[in-house]
């Protein structure tokens, strides 16, 4: 299981990356969601994987899954979620401001030289 | 009262949510901005003088007992980077109510401020690992919508370029503390020390070593260290005077905090290798840093640039590990926090007063405004190190530390870098404020007298905290001694 | 072009206050069971949005006149409040409080604090996603 939890959080990250190297903004912010789902299954699996049980702990619980991967996920999604919504308003106004999409035309030097 | 120390970041909490509701009548906001910017600077200011008097504080929130639930710690280097950081947002505060424009008041400005501030309060206050990622994210989140607030097209083209780098240096520390957590198994950082010295303590595994780059990169890249400050000039130069100022006095020192307080707590008996990348990339950036400093004729990238030669010194100063240079880095820290923050708001005041920030089109100011330009001299003395200003201090204490561990390079580079800094901070005073003088058309519609409250008062704080350095020293040295012994943190965190 | 939403109006109609039903329950199971402030809050935006697909913004704008930031404002006041409440008993910073009362009608009650955290959850959930939803659906 953990090697193929592997091999996926490994093609997420790559597809990622693909992704963030283009030079639309929209495939720019789907780059973004698609890593932090890879960090998120990361964190899963750094947790250590158990199948079978509740993470609540009972008084006498026999099995229990680590529940804190499992908090700490909810909280990443949750910033990631924030994150991706005022990226993407922010891409949308900038696309009306700026006329572009194209990482390439937004190079300027203004103010830099 | 056991819950003091969080004070300083439920005040700006509330106040931020209250500011919501304020945003018809700006000038209620200035208000509510202003008293609860203030009453945090006392509240952090009597957390300060109850760490001295007692000790480590800790709060162990929801009552969950220490290595299970979150808590928050309060040792001297935490308290005094908080007490600085709110002033240094009571000063952008002050300056806003003039500087920053009523769009941009009406548009939830100043709640912004207020979540950046709990945000860097609470990272520096903060005892448990992910919830630094929590509270780095509360002053990401805020810092976003500064930056974009406006909306200007260049505010615009470096917002996407600022929230990018960002997002995928959070993902990195996500993956970071995920690797962190499969080897000890626990998040709360005085644990996670005693968990990581029972592991080294038997072998020395790489995983420790890998763990050390990673969270280096990290907050390497919030800390803008050479050689990912890239995303820095270009985002620090597009929003505002005050919001520039908070983001050059408040952001980067997250990152340097970030990476004093991981060093000292979890690496600190790793075998040497992070010790030397971290001197070796303190000294390249540095370098860095100067170049960009003496090669631009742009006052707001001149201060930029300075920034990262500020990081670079500080994190020699860490790097080298032992307490001498620590109190130097912490000294120099909050002296640097205080003048970059009237640095930039002095600059942002030049640059209004001149209609843009190109140093060849300034000139003569000292003529019309003595205050500013005196002031400014003053700043920059501080900034390169004179004495008996206050980085002289820090500086002298970082080189020193640099000697006695027989870092003989490093520390002469730091010693010649703040000639350098000298020179081009000086570069702004004599063409800016020295030479012949110009007439601007801008210049008539810049509340200026208004505008100096803030840099005077923060210049002022400047000197005091570098002619007062004897006051001031025991609370310094007690922050280093935390910082050099980690078992004071874990002490007082694990109650053992 | 003018599409022709009967069907989905008239099954919005109906499923609307399923949703809303369903998202209310969730928030009070998530006690004990899973559920909460969060995922209640995002089916209630849910059950909004289906609205707002079948009809068109300016409808729901007279349906719902609320504004949404002080909808994530108000959540947020109540959260903190509540986490600041334990500040009056001298209790670590979001300590709760809860205890068993009996009511007349209702029976065995076990209330706790926690709800009135998860209330804030839930109004910012929903402020904040039909915030978004209104600034980039808002503009032509």
């Amino acid at each position: 299981m953990e090697i193929l939890m592997a091999f996926i959080i490994g093609i997420l990250f790559m597809s990622a990356t693909y992704l963030m190297l283009s030079r639309s903004i929209v495939r720019i912010i789907i780059g973004t969601t698609v890593l932090s789902h890879g960090a998120h299954l990361l964190i899963l699996t750094m947790g250590g994987l158990k199948g079978g049980s509740a993470p609540l702990v009972g008084e006498n619980a026999s099995a229990y899954t680590d529940p804190l991967p499992q908090a700490l996920i909810l909280t990443a999604i949750v910033i990631a979620f924030g994150v991706t919504a005022l990226f993407l308003v922010l891409g949308y106004r900038s696309y009306k401001e700026l006329g572009t999409d194209n990482m390439e035309k937004l190079r300027g030097t203004e103010g830099n030289d | 009262m056991i819950n003091f120390l969080i004070l300083p970041i439920l005040i700006p909490l509330i106040t931020g949510v209250l500011l919501i509701f304020a945003n018809k009548s700006i000038k209620l906001q200035r208000w509510i901005a202003g008293l609860s910017a203030f009453l945090t600077v006392i509240v952090a200011a009597l957390l300060v003088q109850k760490v001295r008097n007692d000790g480590v504080q800790t709060l162990n929130l929801s009552n969950w007992d220490a290595p299970f639930g979150i808590t928050l710690v309060s040792d001297m280097f935490s308290a005094l980077l908080v007490l600085t950081t709110s002033i240094v947002a009571l000063a952008c505060v002050i300056y806003s109510f003039k500087g920053i424009g009523e769009d941009r008041e009406k548009f939830h400005y100043y709640s912004a401020v207020n979540f950046l501030i709990v945000g860097v309060n609470g990272a520096f206050t903060t005892g448990d690992i992910f919830n630094l990622f929590v509270f780095f994210e509360v002053m990401l989140m805020s810092s976003y919508v500064l930056i974009i607030l406006g909306g200007t097209k260049i505010q615009l083209r470096e917002s996407i370029k600022y929230i990018l780098v960002n997002v995928i240096s959070s993902a990195l520390f996500v993956i970071s503390i995920a690797y962190l957590y499969s080897v000890v198994g626990t998040l709360n950082i005085a644990h996670i020390s005693v968990r990581l010295s029972e592991i080294s303590g038997v072998s020395q595994p790489g995983i420790i070593t890998v763990l050390g780059v990673l969270f280096l990169i990290v907050f390497g890249l919030k800390g803008a260290i050479f050689p990912l400050y890239f995303w820095l000039p270009g985002s620090y130069y597009a929003p505002p005077a005050p919001v520039m100022a908070l983001f050059g006095a408040l952001l980067t020192k997250v990152g340097v905090y970030s990476i004093t307080r991981t060093y000292s707590m979890f690496f600190y008996q790793e075998s040497g290798f992070i010790q030397q990348l971290l001197i070796i990339l303190a000294i390249l950036t540095v370098i860095a840093g100067i170049i960009g400093a003496l090669a631009y004729w742009d006052v707001k990238k001149i201060v930029i640039y300075n920034i990262i030669v500020a990081v670079g010194v500080i994190l020699f100063g860490v790097a080298t590990m032992n307490i001498d240079a620590l109190t130097g880095s912490v000294f120099y820290l909050i002296h640097d926090m205080i003048i970059k923050a009237a640095l930039f708001l002095l600059v942002g005041l030049m640059a209004a007063i001149a209609g843009t920030s190109n140093l060849r089109s300034m000139g003569g100011m000292i003529k019309r405004y003595p205050g500013l330009g005196w002031t400014f001299f003053l700043a920059a003395l501080a900034l390169s190190g004179i004495p008996p200003l206050s980085g002289f201090v820090g500086k002298l204490l970082i080189v020193q530390g640099g000697f006695s561990s027989e870092h003989y390079w490093g520390a002469a580079i730091v010693l010649i870098s703040s000639l350098l800094v000298l020179i081009s901070i000086m570069k702004i005073f004599i063409n800016g404020i020295w030479g012949k003088p110009r007439s601007f058309e801008t210049e008539n519609s810049v509340p200026y007298r208004k505008l100096m409250i803030a840099p005077v008062m923060l210049v002022v704080l400047s000197i005091f905290y570098g002619v007062g350095a004897d006051f001031v020293y025991p609370y310094i040295s007690q922050a280093a001694e935390t910082l050099t012994n980690a078992n004071i943190y874990i002490d007082a965190v694990l109650k053992e | 072009m003018k599409t022709n939403d009967l069907i989905l109006q008239t099954a919005t109609k109906l499923i609307l206050f399923l949703i809303v039903l369903f998202s209310i329950y969730i928030f009070f199971a998530g006690h004990y069971t899973p559920g909460g402030g969060f995922v209640g809050g995002l089916l209630t935006s849910g059950a909004i949005l289906l609205l707002l697909l079948a009809f068109d913004l300016k409808m729901v704008q007279n349906i719902l006149p609320f504004n949404y930031l002080y909808m994530v404002a108000l959540g947020l006041l109540f959260a903190i409040g509540t986490g600041a409440g334990a500040l009056l008993f001298n209790t670590p910073f979001l300590t709760h409080a809860f205890g068993d009362i009996h009511l007349p009608v209702l029976g065995e009650l076990h209330l706790h604090t926690a709800t009135l955290f998860d209330l804030g959850v839930y109004l910012v959930v929903v402020g904040v996603t039909m915030t978004i939803i209104q600034t980039i659906g808002g503009d032509e």
